[in-house]
């Protein structure tokens, strides 16, 4: 049988009125973009506002996929929904992507108040795929409580997840690197919240030692000192630690007008980013594959420069 | 017209039942990432219940289940008679593994579009999920216009 969409106002009808599937392909709406996605997010935005959005980052195999699991299974036991994004990376050669976070997150299988939708990055760089945000405020509109996301393993430069998460939690674990590591710039200057993962195995206290020397050094411009919490996601020690530590930093976000100032500035990026995207599809538009690949042709063979290049590209009409 | 991005073939790869030999499952899944698909692995021992709500949960076009224990004709229509009643009937259901050709019309008849036994080339499950979902991303209204 033929895969059949409903049409973009149905499928936003059946989402909000909790049809899982429903949800799912309005999800995918947005995530492969273009008109119908902008109108249904045009639709949903003034829906959304309410949940805790909350950003997980961290090295790859630091545990964030399983600590996400638990968190989740404890914002359940509290009777609050949870969405969950998760992000992998995607092939650079291929675009294609094995996505395996779900496999830590069994814990939620065959609840209705639990989403996890696993993405992948589709070639986007600096941690997360480029609809994440996007997708943030469709589940938030939807009305689940909290929204998880899951960027791709991380740690030193891929800070995008500040744009799109009021509260950034970065998951760490022993025997990473040194203090020099923990002074590097980064990631580590935008947590608001930093986990020693994998506390059960030894070394975490030294760990948490060199993270809380390296925020001592640092001079932060606002009020909120990052907490940090010793986990261990296998056994689920320390998740309601890292719950409330989450729920302290929202509470402090509410105060002053400092969410207020985050969405400004979140808001700002997202206009520039969607500005450039439309600005370099309308122009990709107008050109062809052949051309583009005379112009890939011309460069790799010396023949003219970079941009040069680019010049013949703006160029054509 | 060169394109910024497209929409990508999405498939579950999951083990129903509690045999734990994943390694075709998984240079199965490996296989559709190279042809440039996007692959949700959920690993062992998964019920039909958990493999539904997998499915539905990520918008997959494809549900690809490897059964090695021999309990194929008990896991595999529990799963489209689930997807069934969710009114995902659309979803392609392929069936990898030890299947024994006898058991092939049972299965066919529950809902299942293709069954690749061992020797099978990942070339030819590839080329079965193209045409197969090609066909009805083709047939889909409103994805021609983006």
């Amino acid at each position: 049988m033929p895969r059949t969409d409903p049409d973009p106002a149905t499928l936003l009808q059946q989402a909000l009125a909790g049809d899982v599937r429903s949800r799912a392909r309005l999800f995918s709406l947005i995530e492969n973009g273009g008109a119908a996605a902008q109108a249904a997010l045009s639709a949903l935005a003034p829906l959304a506002g309410r949940a805790c959005v909350v950003g997980i980052t961290g090295p790859p195999g630091a545990g964030k996929s399983t600590l996400i699991g638990r968190l989740a299974g404890e914002i359940r036991r509290r009777g609050q929904t949870v969405a969950i994004l998760a992000v992998d990376p995607s092939s650079p050669l291929t675009g294609g992507a094995v996505l395996g976070d779900r496999i830590r997150m069994q814990e939620l299988h065959g609840d209705s108040g639990a989403y996890v939708r696993s993405l992948s990055t589709r070639g986007a760089v600096g941690g997360l795929a480029r609809a994440v945000g996007d997708m943030v405020v469709v589940a938030d509109a939807l009305g689940y409580d909290v929204v998880l996301v899951e960027t791709v393993g991380a740690g030193q430069d891929e800070a995008d997840i500040d744009g799109v998460t009021p509260t950034v939690v970065l998951v760490e674990v022993p025997h990473l690197g040194d203090d020099v590591q923990a002074i590097k710039a980064g990631i580590l200057e935008l947590a608001d919240i930093l986990v020693v993962n994998k506390a059960d195995r030894g070394g975490a206290d030294q760990a948490v030692a060199i993270l809380r020397a390296m925020l001592s050094l640092g001079h932060r411009h606002e009020p909120w000192h990052p907490p940090i919490v010793k986990t261990a996601a296998t056994t689920g020690e320390g998740v309601p630690k890292l719950l409330e530590a989450i729920r302290d930093h929202q509470t402090y976000l509410q105060q002053d007008g400092r969410l207020a100032a985050w969405r400004t500035g979140r808001v700002r990026t997202q206009l520039l980013t969607a500005f450039r995207d439309r600005i370099l599809a309308q122009a990709l538009a107008r050109v062809s594959a052949e051309q583009l690949e005379a112009l890939v042709d011309d460069v790799a063979s010396r023949q003219i420069s970079l941009d040069q290049a680019v010049d013949r590209l703006l160029k054509r009409d | 017209m060169t394109e910024l991005s497209a929409k990508k073939i999405r498939v579950l790869v999951a083990k129903p039942g509690l045999d734990g030999h994943d390694r075709g499952a998984k240079i199965v899944a490996r296989a559709l990432r190279d042809a440039g698909m996007e692959v949700i692995y959920t690993g062992l021992r998964q019920t039909p219940e958990m493999i539904v709500e997998a499915a539905l949960q990520e918008d997959v076009d494809v549900v690809g289940l490897s059964v090695l224990s021999g309990a194929h004709l008990t896991l595999v229509p529990k799963v489209t008679n689930l997807l069934h009643q969710r009114g995902a009937d659309d979803v392609l259901v392929l069936v990898g593994g030890i299947i024994p050709d006898q058991d092939a019309p049972a299965l066919r008849t529950a809902g299942v579009a293709g069954i690749f036994g061992p020797g099978t080339s990942t070339g030819d499950i590839v080329q079965f999920i193209r045409e197969q979902v090609g066909a009805t991303a083709a047939a889909k209204p409103g994805r021609a216009a983006d």
